[in-house]
């Protein structure tokens, strides 16, 4: 496919996939959203490229943005980490960037990485690492695929930058928590560089696509479109497990993790209950105390008259809500894909099960 | 004797007053149309209940208003700010008013400038403050706007660059200068900070006006008493307070209904359903006060990060016109005749079928002529009509509720009549004889607060000494609000845990609340 950008007009309907993608968490996507408007304003639609379409050697710019969500929202990018990044990346590995792509498709950093490729006046392609969003930075289809996430490059709004190697993807990750904390809990980062003949044959190619679809169908249910709660559901493959309505949220945090569940009872027969529970994003829907949807499948919460996509923030009691079971990228449900990313990954003495139950 | 408290609340239908002596007891009220120009509906409905009172024994005023809600929502009286974001070198990604609707950001933009500055998450420079740049951003916005916002990054958890900066601008400019301070007017989330200073800013006219004008109400009246009006939450801002910010009062109508309410009722924990002309809101009071909203609230379009309570409205009201039958849809609504129910509802000789005459017919109301309606709807109609009522509320009632626990329902405002005294779910419909002006009492009883909201580090000092000091500085806040010190008690304490933090960090927010202070002595003028 060629032609295709990311417009002023796509934005809404990315930020509602990115919602959908991001199962709760993520990071809200508002500042991600104005920041990314702005940069279209100002250097024009982003062009969206495959990366078989792109120069097999090109070096391709992974990013994200890093840090606690409630940082975030205070101090947010000045828009020059991203040259700072590539420039360490370029001026390390001698070759030229030649696009930008996001390292997850849920939450903010679907649509940061669109608003970077504008500001380095580069394309975006349209694949990311999970098609969907996970708290930790070695949790990735490439990591599985034996890919490094090093070199990594982290830059903060002040010009400082890290670039370092770590031995592997797990090691990565607490490295960059260290650095993060002392840029003042907010960086942009860069992790696995890699080719575009890489990211064609490894990554998963079209996830951005995919958001936008998503959120294309969230929208038509919003506007009260006919048969539009279908229409989404059939394109992601998924189903509901549950409607119901929100009895209780609880939220803390240990260790570093925003942890939580959400209870729901059903809305047609009050002794079904649902519990959802969330390390950042939503990991496992228990009813009745029995699995039917476990990470790394995906579960997105959604108002059933509304059809507004749920962060865990703005969970509400009384909220009317579908729990949506969305089958994760195939390349999860597979004993390695599982032992990185399964239930037991998240602490949880429990097998993944496939979406809907073991019936 | 300065016992008598006077609450007044202006909403888009109506102008409410009442007069609440030293032991909250109603001594009257008077319910009349909202004016075109406000004040005139302030000035008669001031007139109206001091008429049946001793006026030397009112101490103080109240006043909730949708005046600021309005003047944003109709671009009218909106003055021209300064922006002034100190953030650089962080920042620069997103420029002030970038997300607001263009009209009125064309309205409002003045001077924008981002400087060097703002604090990091645990209170250490970004960068020292550029005096330079303030005060080269102070002569350039001279005879160009009416008002500054200054908004620092972290400002809520240090606000020395935000001070700062206020004090190098009043010295270009004069000490008289509005400069709003983001740290004033809004916690974390700088965006939603600046865009509430901005829009306080842009208020300031608005600010004044209301209350020069309860001031001059008052004068007329020779009436000696001081003014307050009703914030966001339900508590107090002293008139000089409130010209300052303005931002404030702009959600307080639902709130002081609810406040009303819990106080007529004596109910703690309840539901309170306010059927107004056109609408009903639907909220849940827990200890005394609205739950609140956990989504951010937007105010003309502009997001802010205001709580303001979590209500369901719905377009069902004494005034709301009955619907063709046809068998789907609503039966009534969302179309409503409005304040101007005296005059086209059947039972007052109108041709136009309402909510109320259906009410009356069905005999849960009795005002009007129930022949005059009864020459027009059937008895089919008005049954299906007021089963279609029920089950509107009964579902209202059942999604505000958090659990399946029955609770009271409190039915307030002119409307309250359509709901049923039985409704599933709930334990008990409570009604007030007062409750058609449970919105002005809610401001006639309202009490004085102070908050705080900073992000603390727990590993620096222990998380109680944390907890100790942030409850230690609302309740100094709620003081100087003029909360009697005796009385004054903490009633929020939210900890928001921050993920990717290292050690124990959280966002800390406190409110403390406690009754005014009663008046000893006569402020100079």
């Amino acid at each position: 496919m060629t032609g295709r950008a990311i417009g002023l007009d796509d934005i809404e309907d990315l930020a509602l996939g990115a919602v959908v993608l991001g199962t709760g968490g993520g990071g809200d996507p508002y500042v991600a959203k104005i920041m990314l408007a702005e940069a279209i304003e100002k250097y024009g639609p982003v062009p969206l490229v495959d990366a078989a379409d792109l120069d097999p050697d090109g070096l391709l710019l992974p990013v994200a943005m890093v840090g606690a969500p409630t940082v975030i929202v205070e101090k947010f990018p000045n828009g020059n980490e991203a040259h700072t990044v590539l420039r360490a990346l370029e001026e390390h590995r001698g070759d030229k960037g030649v696009a930008v792509m996001p390292i997850e498709v849920g939450g903010m950093n679907t649509l940061f990485p669109i608003a970077v490729a504008a500001e380095l006046g580069l394309p975006c392609v349209d694949a990311d690492s999970m098609r969907r969003a996970f708290p930790q930075i070695e949790m990735t289809l490439l990591t599985l695929d034996g890919i490094s996430s090093s070199p990594m490059t982290l830059a903060d709004v002040k010009g400082n930058y890290v670039y370092f190697d770590a031995q592997d993807n797990a090691t990565g990750e607490k490295l960059v928590r260290a650095c993060v904390a002392q840029m003042g809990m907010i960086a942009v980062m860069s992790a696995y560089p890699m080719t575009a003949a890489q990211c064609a044959r490894h990554a998963v190619n079209g996830s951005v696509t995919f958001a936008l679809e998503i959120g294309r169908r969230v929208n038509a249910i919003q506007q009260g479109k006919p048969g539009a709660y279908d229409e989404f559901l059939t394109f992601c493959e998924a189903q509901i497990l549950f409607t119901g309505k929100v009895l209780d949220i609880e939220r803390h945090t240990t260790a570093g993790w925003a942890r939580g569940t959400v209870t729901l009872e059903h809305l047609d027969d009050r002794s079904r209950v649902m519990r959802v529970d969330i390390q950042n994003e939503n990991l496992i829907a228990f009813e009745d105390g029995v699995p039917l949807a476990t990470v790394p499948d995906l579960i997105t919460l959604m108002d059933i008259e509304t059809g507004v996509p749920m962060t865990t923030e703005s969970l509400g009691f009384g909220q009317r809500l579908h729990v949506i079971g969305m089958p994760a990228h195939p390349r999860w449900i597979t004993p390695d894909g599982l032992a990185l990313a399964g239930p037991r990954a998240f602490g949880y003495d429990l097998d993944y099960v496939p979406l809907g139950g073991a019936r | 004797m300065t016992a008598l408290r006077v609450g007044l609340d202006v909403g888009g239908t109506n102008t409410d007053a009442v007069v609440v002596d030293e032991a909250g007891e109603v001594l009257t009220w008077h319910k009349s149309a909202t004016t075109p120009d406000v004040l005139d509906g302030i000035r008669s409905a001031l007139a109206a209940v001091l008429a049946d009172v001793d006026r030397e024994a009112v101490g103080q005023v109240m006043l909730g208003t949708t005046h600021p809600v309005n003047a944003l929502i109709r671009r009218r009286g909106l003055a021209r700010v300064g922006i002034l974001r100190i953030a650089a070198p962080a920042t620069l990604s997103i420029s002030p008013l970038s997300s607001w609707p263009r009209d009125l950001a064309a309205l409002v933009r003045g001077q924008v400038e981002i400087i060097r500055g703002g604090h990091e998450y645990e209170g250490t420079e970004i960068s020292p403050l550029d005096e330079d740049a303030t005060a080269a951003f102070a002569r350039d916005c001279r005879d160009r706007v009416d008002a500054i916002a200054v908004t620092g990054v972290t400002s809520p958890a240090n606000p020395d660059h935000e001070l700062r900066a206020r004090a190098i601008i009043t010295e270009i400019l004069g000490d008289d200068f509005p400069v709003t301070l983001g740290h004033e007017v809004g916690g974390l989330g700088l965006l939603e900070r600046e865009n509430s200073a901005v829009l306080n800013g842009a208020l300031r006219f608005v600010g004044l006006e209301i209350v020069h004008g309860l001031e001059s109400a008052l004068a007329a009246e020779q009436l000696d008493a001081d003014i307050y009006l009703t914030q966001n939450d339900g508590t107090l801002l002293a008139a000089a307070e409130a010209a300052r910010r303005p931002i404030m009062t702009i959600g307080s109508g639902p709130t002081n209904s609810m406040r009303g309410a819990a106080y007529l009722s004596g109910l703690t924990d309840a539901i309170v359903m306010d059927v107004g002309g056109t609408s009903t809101d639907v909220g849940l009071l827990i200890d005394s006060f609205p739950r609140e909203s956990a989504l951010a609230v937007e105010i003309g379009g502009v997001r802010t990060n205001y709580r303001m309570p979590d209500l369901i409205s719905v377009g069902l009201g004494g005034g709301s016109i009955l619907r063709p039958v046809d068998g789907t849809g609503p039966a009534a609504g969302p179309d409503s005749v409005g304040h101007e129910i005296n005059r086209h509802a059947l039972i007052f000789g109108g041709g136009t079928p309402t909510l109320s005459d259906v009410s009356v017919m069905s005999g849960r109301a009795d005002f009007g002529d129930i022949r005059l309606a009864e020459k027009v709807l059937d008895a089919g109609r008005v049954s299906e009509t007021i089963s279609w009522v029920d089950d509107r509320i009964q579902l209202l009632a059942d999604r505000i509720k958090a659990a399946h626990v029955d609770l009271p329902l409190i039915a307030v405002g002119g409307g309250a009549h359509l709901v049923p005294d039985r409704v599933e779910g709930v334990s008990e419909v409570v009604r007030h004889r007062f409750g058609g002006v449970a919105n002005a009492i809610g401001a006639a009883i309202a009490e004085a607060s102070g908050s705080v909201d900073r992000s603390m580090r727990y590993d620096d000092s222990s998380r109680e000494e944390c907890l100790a000091e942030a409850s230690a500085a609302a309740i100094d806040a709620a003081i100087h609000a003029g909360a009697d010190p005796a009385n004054t008690r903490i009633t929020t304490v939210n900890e928001i845990p921050m993920a990717y933090m290292p050690g124990n960090s959280a966002r800390v927010q406190v409110k403390a609340v406690g009754p005014l202070l009663a008046r000893t002595t006569t402020a100079s003028k």
